[in-house]
């Protein structure tokens, strides 16, 4: 019996300290020892809290990150837009930051932007999708702060808006460069979750690869997850063993772009440029969020608020296509800079220009018609040249 | 060289200052590493408990997050006193959210507040109930390790609720995102002083269960069976039937705490929906020594950690990450005290353990 007790202790320890240890989003582990470092560096950028804590017009943002703040993509990039919008906006703001927030997890939510309030923020971004309800809920809770949720849709008419971008434009001019980099002619996309905002992205690239090699096809594996290294890596691999050779991802990690590069394939990253696969690494559909931080706490320091839709591109800053790299061929080089122009005058526009076909070779956009703003928001359908599913209800 | 043995009953003024020794040493080794870090221990420790009990909304915060621990550790340990090692929370929270929610689906919207709450209780604790009870089975009658059982039952309840949350309950309405479609409005419970009353069903359940262990003779029973099935057994006690009654209870009473949760403060099933209580709740239980009323106080203490370690990242910046180092070394040194409570560890005679070899 001792020896019973003996074991269900040390078991008990075990898991209780690797699971409270983890709060249990389980990649929290490796996000420890790279955590710390620019950890401590996001406290000299967004710094003036300890120091100007004192004057009162002083406006203090929070934001909620998904994952890690130093995740080498999403969650990096919102944190590289609010560092920007702090050094632009100097002392007149302060930032609160809250990393690693469960999306699925209600309570979690409500809890940080209760907190980010109890501190005293009257301006709160929510970076994740799945922020949207309990978003909402405070944006009722607490009609004196104003919020801003990405990649959402609820809004009211008072302190909810939402923001996002175009970021199908530079996902096409990524699909151009894979389609003329590929001697396989099978491209990989490992995508978190069926839905719109991950659809898009698969379709503009595909679109962007076909109009410069009509014999590619983008295969699609779904991870239902936005950061999961191990999931994202394994989706990865299952692409690999098929024959693809150019990578690409809408996930939060560069898990998928390490993978091809081990796999010797190429990679298309996502968010930030990733400097830690230079075999593999052509280049990224970028968002610069500092753009829209800037403008939009800006906004609310000359007591404009309004509450609206952004939806940025590449005109207006907020996304970009990252420099191609030295492993992209000059006919890819040559074919990105041919429509460069269009693509970032016009943006998605552009991109869901007519006449595109879905999967089963129905036409979905007319020649001559462009894809509705709407009709992107809610695109649930494959063009032609995706292999994959989207789960029906 | 060293062998383990089990203590003496110790007075209670020593099993007290262990204890807190014990935590004093996590938090001195999570200083420690504060330090290290680069941050000030000091304002990390009085951000992280003025963030957790220092005004009202912080403590709201702590409750809320301490509700569905407690009940969990409450649940469980039922199954612990019969010796009954119910790893399987996670999966009896997520089978009571599962229970709850589809009653919810399937009631008219015109069902009022009161009633579907209470059928959703019935449901939650159905859920759980049935959850732990097919590895009770599988134990009473066929002398399974329940230990495995009981986990392995959590990854099944994962499974399915991903399986509702992709496909068999996809909500339309979603856009695309998987997500389950919330429970009905008025199904969401009241709140009382900012806090879903989740907190009452917690102190009344804590006091039940005290009582039920304590006081009556299905506790006694309980408690005979933990220590020795076959006294139990040769008193007469029904063993099969005591155990399975004690395993319907500890994982009735963690489903009803899944369906607390759900219906005080997500209001939506969904993979995550357990926060890790079925294993955090564990933790609390043996930090408690099984005692009902100490576990209400655990609870709130761990729920404070967490609620503490957003604080400490919102006001000094400290990364999420060593905001849940700080958490593991606290729990895990207040853990490991537990350990010094209940053995010591003996320096051996050279011959002896040369002997013991001999044996083996």
């Amino acid at each position: 019996m001792k020896k019973v007790l003996a074991l269900v202790l040390t078991t008990v320890m075990l898991a209780g300290s690797m699971i409270l240890a983890g709060g249990c989003s389980g990649t929290d582990t490796k996000a420890t020892t790279e955590g710390t470092t620019t950890g401590g560096a996001e406290t000299t950028a967004a710094g003036g809290a300890e120091t100007t804590a004192a004057s009162g017009d002083v406006l203090k943002v929070g934001i909620l990150y998904i994952s890690p703040k130093d995740d080498g993509g999403y969650s990096q990039a919102h944190a590289e837009g609010m560092a920007e919008a702090v050094a632009a906006l100097g002392d007149k703001i302060q930032v609160f930051e809250l990393e690693n927030i469960d999306d699925t997890d209600a309570q979690a939510t409500s809890a940080a932007i209760d907190n980010l309030v109890n501190e005293g923020c009257t301006l709160i971004f929510t970076t994740s999708y799945g922020y949207m309800e309990p978003t909402a809920a405070a944006a009722e809770k607490y009609p004196d702060v104003k919020f801003c949720h990405c990649s959402g849709y609820t809004r009211n008419d008072t302190n909810l808006d939402t923001y996002f971008g175009q970021i199908e434009s530079a996902r096409y001019l990524a699909g151009i460069v894979a389609g003329l980099t590929t001697k396989t002619n099978k491209l990989g996309y490992v995508a978190a979750f069926p839905i719109p905002e991950c659809i898009r992205g698969i379709n503009a690239y595909t679109l962007g690869a076909k109009s410069v090699n009509p014999d590619v096809t983008v295969s699609v594996v779904w991870t239902n997850t936005w950061f999961d290294m191990d999931a994202e890596k394994a989706a990865a691999e299952s692409l690999l063993a098929t024959g693809v050779d150019v990578m690409a991802q809408h996930q939060d990690s560069p898990a998928a772009i390490t993978a091809a590069e081990s796999a010797g394939a190429y990679a298309i990253g996502y968010d930030l440029t990733y400097a830690g696969a230079p075999k593999a690494y052509l280049t990224a559909p970028l968002w610069n969020w500092g753009t829209y931080y800037t403008y939009k706490i800006q906004q609310v320091l000359d007591g404009q608020w309004k509450v609206e839709n952004y939806w940025g591109g590449m005109k207006e800053g907020v996304v970009k296509l990252d420099t191609l790299s030295s492993l992209v061929p000059d006919a890819a080089k040559t074919a990105v800079e041919a429509v460069q122009k269009d693509v970032t005058e016009q943006g998605n526009a552009y991109v869901f220009k007519g006449p595109i076909k879905d999967q089963t070779g129905a036409v979905k956009v007319k020649e001559g018609e462009s894809l509705s703003y709407d009709d992107q928001m809610s695109m649930m359908w494959f063009v032609d040249g995706v292999i994959g599913e989207i789960p029906t209800t | 060289m060293f062998q383990i043995t089990k203590r003496d009953e110790l007075p209670t003024w020593q099993g007290v200052l262990i204890r807190i020794g014990s935590i004093l040493a996590g938090v001195l080794l999570a200083s420690f590493i504060i330090a290290i870090l680069g941050f000030d221990p000091v304002k990390t420790f009085a951000a992280l408990i003025g963030g957790s009990f220092g005004s009202s909304s912080a403590l709201i915060n702590t409750v809320t997050i301490a509700i569905p621990l407690a009940i969990t550790a409450l649940g469980l340990a039922i199954a612990f006193r019969m010796k009954f090692w119910n790893i399987g929370g996670e999966g009896q929270i997520i089978m009571g959210c599962v229970f709850a929610t589809f009653v919810s689906h399937n009631m008219p919207a015109s069902t009022p507040g009161v009633v579907l709450i209470l059928l959703m209780g019935v449901a939650g604790f159905l859920g759980g109930a049935i959850w732990a009870l097919i590895p009770g089975l599988f134990r009473v009658y066929l002398r399974t390790n329940e230990t495995l059982f009981t986990l392995m039952m959590n990854y099944i309840a994962l499974c399915i609720v991903q399986y509702l949350h992709f496909v068999l309950w996809r909500d339309p309405a979603a856009k695309g995102f998987p997500k389950i479609k919330a429970i009905q409005e008025q199904a969401h419970l009241p709140m009382l002083f900012g806090v879903h009353i989740g907190f009452i069903v917690a102190i009344v359940l804590g006091v039940l269960v005290f009582l039920l262990i304590r006081k009556t003779k299905l506790g006694f029973e309980i408690r005979v069976v933990g220590e020795s099935a076959p006294t139990a057994n040769y008193a007469g006690i029904n063993v099969r039937q005591v155990m399975l009654t004690g395993v319907i209870l500890s994982g009735g009473i963690v489903g009803l705490a899944g369906m607390v949760k759900l219906a005080g403060a997500v209001y939506t099933l969904s993979p995550s929906i357990t926060g890790n209580a079925g294993f955090t709740a564990i933790v609390i239980a043996w930090l408690s020594n099984l005692s009902a009323p100490i576990m209400l106080v655990v609870s709130v203490l761990i729920a404070a950690l967490e609620q503490g370690s957003q604080v400490i990242q919102i006001k000094l910046n400290v990364p999420s990450a060593v905001a849940a180092v700080i958490q593991g070394l606290i729990l895990m040194s207040a853990l490991g005290g537990e350990f010094f409570l209940r053995y010591r560890i003996v320096r051996r005679k050279r011959e002896q353990s040369k002997s013991q070899k001999g044996d083996a």
